[in-house]
């Protein structure tokens, strides 16, 4: 599925394994359960690895694991289902993940502006409106009030 | 009256752009009505029986008379002519075309005002004491924090998608004229014994088809740490909150099924992580918003003109200043409640002559300002008491001066089946009807205190779980009948109502609820209120009497 990260479509080098399959070569991203049940042999790999969390997933357990992961996947199962934000927010706020952090699901334009602020920074999304609109979805708020993952200055952040 | 700020300004003249361009897409076909509703929605605009409707916020129900006019000319110019004011203190409009809402948002914020959340699964229009800032009972100024969490919470980039819509009031009195018992989260304003503002922080209340009373998270949560602390709450309850029934969503239910001892550590554990990224209100800023409400130059050693003669001389005047005038903090002040409830009226309609008209005696008498009721009525919260009598005659004749506030006729009503789409009956020809019948014996007995709400469905939205007397519209094999419970208040202390027995039909319900008020008055003690009356005798002698022939 193209994947969106700036606004522009870009190479995904990552290749999602479904459990049980047989591990390629080159960076790969598991099903969180995978993690947990073959965690040695994903790491004697020695290649960039990834993980795919449900959004029901807590993230807290994972700190330790963080330094193994280039990218975390977190869902959208429907648009209305906002599970994933604060998962990113613990991720990048409370656990300081500094990888990517992939949004999959049903992803809407009007979306864009919020799934970035709380530290999305990867999209993948087979809706072409995604690309046509990323310009205007990139700042339709010039100011923001609460402080979120996305290091804006916001009104309401500690340092005011 | 709040001044916006640069940036505050700023936001809601982008918001108007993204919807202008979301509206244009859809009426384009660009987007799906499904994809469009949660946009529209959190733009304050449903699409109910006959037309789209748009609910527009009133911050904590504080209105200018400039935004006053601005309401009454978007009822002229794209309704038909009248706005109905809510229980969360907003005004919605019936029949707006979707082509017009962008440019009715426009309208709006070019006078500070705008419909950010008022509908939609976020944090909604944060609704507060009608009294702030006037009433000599208050901790601190309910409106300076209310304005504080609104700001929080718009375009919350976390919260936006929540399981389900989620209230916020705020008291900044014992008194609690916000009701914050009964919300998703209630505030109240208190001191510590270092004489610190502070809040008590209740969670998990609601109506609705779950009633529940709030129960307390935090006895004292310190002004600096209010929005973190909130934030906390909130993704505790993103994260865990039912989403598999909608039924099953609000917090309460979480609270319910978690129980608050359990909640209360996962809050202070999410409170502990998430700390040092939590935002903030400064010191500074809380100083800012405070210096951002401009409150009236106070005039001092205001006589009473000619107010003790009227009392004494008009009857009518009495009644209406005994009724509906409240006292004010400030000497030679009162504050003044309107009454949108005339008798045999649609409670909370108001004309678009009749919001110019009050709009017009705020200037005249009350410094501007205006207040609107989660019971949906008006306040004027600064009024000189020499000008309670010219201003008495003016509310008269725009059909404002009813005496009823708090009484039996001060009925609230949910829109019903006459415009929700949800509504299982209607709620508006049961209260005009009530209000009649009411009028009479009130007017013949004095019934007192008395709190009558009516919804059209279980979704509550005319309280009447808090009802002194509540009647809930069910609909039964496609007529429409009406559950009476008795008992409910939102006062602090609130107590859910109790349901007395089966439903009566919409040609009954009128005659079982002169039935319930004949029986207090039979009953009564001195002095005794309809609601101590019934703590008192419970429900036996009501029910004898309502299904004694049935």
């Amino acid at each position: 599925m193209p994947l969106l990260k700036g606004g522009r479509p870009v190479n995904d080098s990552w290749q999602r394994v479904a459990d049980g399959d047989q591990l390629p070569e080159g960076g790969i991203i598991v099903s969180l359960e995978r993690w947990q049940s073959e965690r040695e042999t994903l790491l004697a790999r020695g290649q960039p690895l990834g993980v795919a969390l449900p959004n029901t997933a807590d993230v807290a357990p994972l700190q330790s694991d963080l330094v193994h992961f280039g990218v975390i996947v977190l869902h959208l199962p429907k648009f209305t289902d906002g599970r994933a934000y604060s998962q990113a927010r613990r991720l990048r706020d409370q656990l300081g993940f500094a990888g990517e952090l992939r949004v999959t699901g049903q992803i809407l334009p009007d979306q864009i502006f919020f799934l970035q602020r709380v530290g999305f920074d990867a999209f993948e999304t087979d809706d072409p409106r995604v690309v046509a609109r990323w310009a205007e979805t990139q700042a339709p708020f010039s100011a923001v009030y609460q402080p979120a993952a996305d290091g804006r200055r916001a009104i309401l952040s500690p340092s005011g | 009256m709040y001044n916006y700020s640069e940036v505050d300004q700023r936001l809601v003249d982008e918001r108007v752009q993204q919807f202008r361009g979301q509206v244009d897409r859809r009426l384009a076909g660009e987007i799906a009505e499904d994809e469009f509703k949660p946009l529209r929605l959190q733009n304050g605009l449903y699409l109910q029986l006959h037309a789209y409707m748009l609910r527009v916020a009133v911050p904590y129900g504080t209105l200018s008379s400039l935004q006053m006019r601005k309401l009454a000319h978007i009822a002229r110019r794209y309704d038909r002519g009248f706005g109905h004011f809510t229980t969360r203190q907003n005004i919605q409009y019936n029949w707006i075309k979707l082509e017009d809402a962008p440019d009715i948002l426009a309208e709006l914020a070019s006078v500070q005002m705008h419909a950010f959340q008022t509908s939609g699964n976020c944090i909604r229009n944060i609704t507060a004491d009608h009294y702030a800032a006037a009433s000599a009972d208050e901790v601190d100024d309910a409106r300076v924090w209310s304005e504080i969490v609104r700001q929080w919470s718009t375009l919350h980039p976390e919260f936006s998608f929540l399981p389900r819509k989620f209230k916020i009031a705020v008291s900044g009195s014992p008194a609690d004229r916000a009701a914050v018992e009964v919300h998703d989260i209630g505030l109240k304003l208190i001191r510590n014994a270092a004489g610190e503002v502070g809040f008590t922080v209740l969670v998990g209340g609601g109506l609705g088809r779950t009633p529940i009373i709030g129960k307390v998270v935090s006895e004292f949560v310190t002004a600096d740490k209010l929005l973190g602390y909130l934030e906390a709450i909130l993704r505790v309850y993103n994260e865990a909150g039912r989403r598999d029934n909608i039924y099953k969503a609000r917090i309460k239910i979480l609270v319910q099924e978690m129980g608050i001892e359990t909640f209360r550590a996962a809050v202070d554990a999410e409170w502990e992580r998430s700390r040092d990224h939590a935002p903030v209100a400064t010191p500074e800023f809380i100083a800012e918003i405070r210096n951002r409400f401009t409150d009236p130059d106070f005039e001092t050693n205001l006589d009473d003109g000619d107010l003790l003669e009227t009392l004494r001389y008009s009857p009518a005047f009495a009644a209406w200043f005994q009724g509906n005038v409240a006292e004010h903090r400030q000497k030679g002040y009162a504050i003044v409640n309107i009454s949108l409830k005339p008798i045999g009226g649609i409670p909370g309609d108001a004309t678009a002559e009749q919001i110019d008209g009050v709009a017009d005696l705020a200037d005249r008498h009350g410094h501007g300002e205006i207040r609107v009721t989660h019971t949906q009525n008006l306040v004027l919260p600064h009024v000189r008491r020499r000008d309670l009598p010219k201003l008495w005659r003016a509310l008269d004749m725009l059909g404002l001066a009813t005496d009823n506030v708090g009484r039996a006729t001060d009925i609230i009503a949910c829109p019903g089946l006459d415009y929700c789409s949800l509504a299982n009956a209607r709620s508006i020809p049961v209260a005009q009807r009530l209000s009649e019948r009411l009028a009479v014996l009130d007017k013949e007995f004095d019934l007192g205190p008395l709190e009558i709400k009516v919804s059209g469905c279980i979704n509550a939205c005319g309280h009447h779980h808090v009802g002194h007397i509540g009647l809930l519209g069910v609909d039964k094999n496609g007529e429409e009948f009406y559950q009476i419970t008795l008992g409910g208040s939102d006062a602090p202390g609130s107590t859910i109502g109790t349901i007395l027995g089966p439903a009566f039909s919409s040609a009954r319900v009128d005659e079982a609820v002169e039935t319930i008020a004949r029986t207090y008055l039979e009953l009564r003690q001195p002095n005794e209120s309809f609601l101590a009356a019934w703590r008192r005798l419970g429900a036996t002698p009501f029910k004898e009497r309502l299904y004694a022939t049935a």
